[in-house]
């Protein structure tokens, strides 16, 4: 005992700079946890949401169409003009790709990571995991530029289907209204191949994650309360599945709603809503109805979001 | 009205491994039969054959009398409790309960009769609108019954139902299955790995080792009279104590054995006695010696004590009285309640014991 008592057991104070901050934040917990989450939290508050704030206030003011200068009034003219038949269309049209390309990337997608989910095993995951993977890691131009060359008239596409003589059912498509066009690469088909390819990755694994989370006992309990395999699909394992299929919903839904640079490159000139902001804000100069034309995604996000906790996608989460 | 079930020579191998080697039982209807073995035995294995999610390699597996191997899982008339409960997270109770009902299109009203009911036998109505995840363990469990009773099957098969509770949760619950099992009437085949579960509920014990059926018979039966050592170290708690032994220290009746054993002296064997057959009263039978108290378990009313004899081997003896550390014990065993096993591990029968056993 008497050997302790010079040197407390448990010293109460550390010596040094160091050791005294450290004992400062042990004993305050929660200032720790301001000053460990003050720059992020900046980094999220001023950088991305005030500039998101910025936006939506220049959506409000209005251009002047003779001196093409900034009127900063409060206004909704500007919300007007996106009401106008173009504008209009616009939305309409980019809303419909995003749909579309939404619902064929979730058609695809779910065998893909069923799958992955329950029979690949060892190296075959492995493989998948690659396969889903490596388009990511990919350029994005890069990507856009083969697509051209593979749907363009010139293309493997035409030459392969010349081959098979199959062309005519290529020309059958083409000769469609609206989906059709001249070439595949100046469709709105091209647009929607490409876009269905560039967001398959955030569409697969979301699903095969949750698809992965459904225990097998539930499907086997399933079959031992008598369900055919399509009940128990209808009742167990999609409803399970459906946060992954809302999940990925919402990447490709909301990337397709923004993206400027497919549409461009792949598809008829009309144009979507990310290339009107572009076009606004650059060669027009009229900054408030690109902003007015950028929240128009966000609300529809909004909404979407909205709509999918009402169903109950993310209860299971 | 109860169901028979048969297994015939049934097999379950995985490509080349055999994990279940011809295993011929028969359960009689209305029966509660509980298989019971280590990890691993292949007790969970012949449950799910018998339900349907698992394949039988070979032979035949019969309800009632029909070959059931290439029937669904939904047409054998079963339905099974799962140990992790398999309840639909998405889905209320009442709707965990219909289920079943629902994929066999019953009428709405009957669907309704039938949860209500179960509902009422396992008090669990007030929970009807919860989800599976807001109940507790046991409310779970009673759900996952309900499911299976409210299908009215022929047949209950429960995969360790019980092993996700916590111990005063578990004993309650046997408790329930068991009376409901009486109520019901149905034959059932319960899967454990606890001996205390499979004693206490059991009109009859399937004891597996490694795939293969080591002993039939009723939970008394199998401790009074176990075929082996493996089925006599399973069955009973505190565990058998087994005593090497050789032939020299004891009297076989030969003509029993139909063995040389009684003759050659130098023959090793075990003698096997139950913990609560050994003590200290020396008008009872045969002197097992003195033993040294090393650790005393004190329950109470009992005293599990664990000694060792003058050659050293440990003898676990459930006494009555109190006991303390380092005492030494003279130990006394009734030779009737005793079991002697020769080389192979299987009981001697007809073994007559002696008056006295000298462990020296």
């Amino acid at each position: 005992m008497s050997a302790i008592t010079g040197e407390q057991a448990i010293s109460t104070q550390r010596s040094g700079l160091a050791g005294r901050i450290s004992d400062f934040f042990w004993k305050h917990p929660h200032v720790f946890l301001a000053v460990m989450l003050a720059p992020p939290l900046l980094w999220l508050g001023i950088i991305y949401l005030g500039s998101l704030l910025a936006l939506l206030l220049q959506s409000f003011f209005s251009i002047d169409d003779y001196s093409g200068l900034v009127n900063y009034e409060f206004t909704l003219a500007t919300y007007g003009q996106l009401l106008n038949e173009t504008n209009l269309d616009i939305i309409i049209r980019t809303v419909c790709m995003a749909a579309i390309v939404t619902l064929f990337s979730a058609l695809i997608a779910f065998p893909i990571a069923y799958y992955a989910a329950r029979y690949a095993r060892g190296k075959w995951k492995a493989l998948f995991y690659l396969g889903v993977m490596l388009p990511l890691w990919s350029s994005y131009l890069v990507k856009i530029y083969a697509w051209k060359l593979i749907l363009a008239k010139e293309g493997i596409l035409t030459w392969l289907l010349t081959k098979l003589n199959l062309l005519w059912l290529l020309d059958a498509w083409l000769s469609l209204p609206v989906i059709g066009g001249n070439s595949l690469s100046v469709s709105y088909t091209g647009t929607f191949i490409v876009f269905v390819y560039v967001w398959m990755p955030f569409m697969i694994l979301p699903i095969q994650a949750s698809l992965e989370r459904v225990p097998v006992n539930l499907i086997e309990a399933s079959s031992d309360l008598g369900s055919t395999p399509q009940q128990t699909f209808r009742h167990v394992l999609f409803p399970l599945a459906l946060p992954g299929i809302v999940a990925g919903s919402i990447f490709t839904f909301s990337l397709t709603l923004g993206d400027y640079i497919i549409p461009q490159i792949i598809g008829s000139s009309r144009l979507f809503i990310g290339q009107a902001v572009y076009a606004q804000q650059g060669t027009a100069g009229n900054i408030p109805l690109a902003a007015a034309f950028t929240v128009v995604p966000i609300v529809i996000m909004g909404l979407y979001l909205w709509a999918a906790r009402r169903m109950g996608a993310f209860d299971a989460l | 009205m109860a169901t028979a079930v048969e297994l015939q020579n049934v097999v379950k191998s995985y490509g080349n491994l055999q994990v279940i080697h011809g295993v011929n039982l028969t359960i009689d209807p209305g029966e509660f039969t509980v298989f019971v073995g280590p990890s691993g035995c292949g007790k969970s294995t012949l449950l799910r054959m018998i339900a349907g999610l698992e394949a039988i390699s070979d032979g035949d597996l019969l309800i009632d009398g029909e070959r059931m191997n290439a029937v669904t899982p939904s047409e054998r008339g079963i339905a099974m409790v799962f140990q992790s409960y398999a309840l639909y997270p998405h889905m209320s109770v009442y709707k965990n309960l219909a289920f079943g009902l629902e994929t066999a299109r019953l009428p709405r009203a009957e669907i309704a009769k039938r949860v209500l009911r179960a509902a009422e036998i396992l008090q669990i109505e007030p929970l009807l609108n919860r989800k599976p995840k807001q109940l507790s363990g046991g409310q779970r469990q009673r759900v996952a019954i309900g499911r299976a009773i409210v299908r009215e099957p022929k047949i209950f098969l429960f995969d360790e139902p019980l092993s996700n509770l916590d111990a005063e949760l578990r004993v309650q619950m046997r408790v329930e299955i068991a009376k409901l099992q009486q109520r019901l009437g149905n034959t059932t085949i319960y899967v454990t790995h606890d001996q205390v579960e499979a004693m206490t509920m059991a009109d009859k014990i399937v004891v597996l080792r490694d795939g293969r059926i080591e002993q039939v018979g009723a939970p008394l039966d199998l401790y009074n009279h176990p075929r082996n050592l493996f089925v006599a170290g399973f069955i009973g708690s505190p565990k058998m104590n087994f005593l090497q032994i050789s032939a020299a220290e004891i009297e076989v009746d030969a003509d029993a054995t139909g063995s040389a054993a009684g003759r050659r002296p130098d023959i090793p064997m075990t003698l096997g006695i139950r913990p609560e057959h050994i003590t200290i009263d020396p008008n009872t039978g045969a002197a097992l010696g003195p033993l040294k108290v090393v650790l005393v378990e004190s329950l109470g009313g009992q005293t599990v004590v664990y000694a060792t004899a003058a050659n050293g081997q440990t003898i676990t003896v459930v006494l009555d009285g109190q006991v303390a550390v380092g005492e030494t014990l003279e130990a006394f065993f009734d030779p009737a309640k005793a079991h002697l096993f020769a080389a192979d591990g299987n009981v001697m029968t007809g073994a007559r014991l002696p008056h006295i056993i000298k462990l020296v």
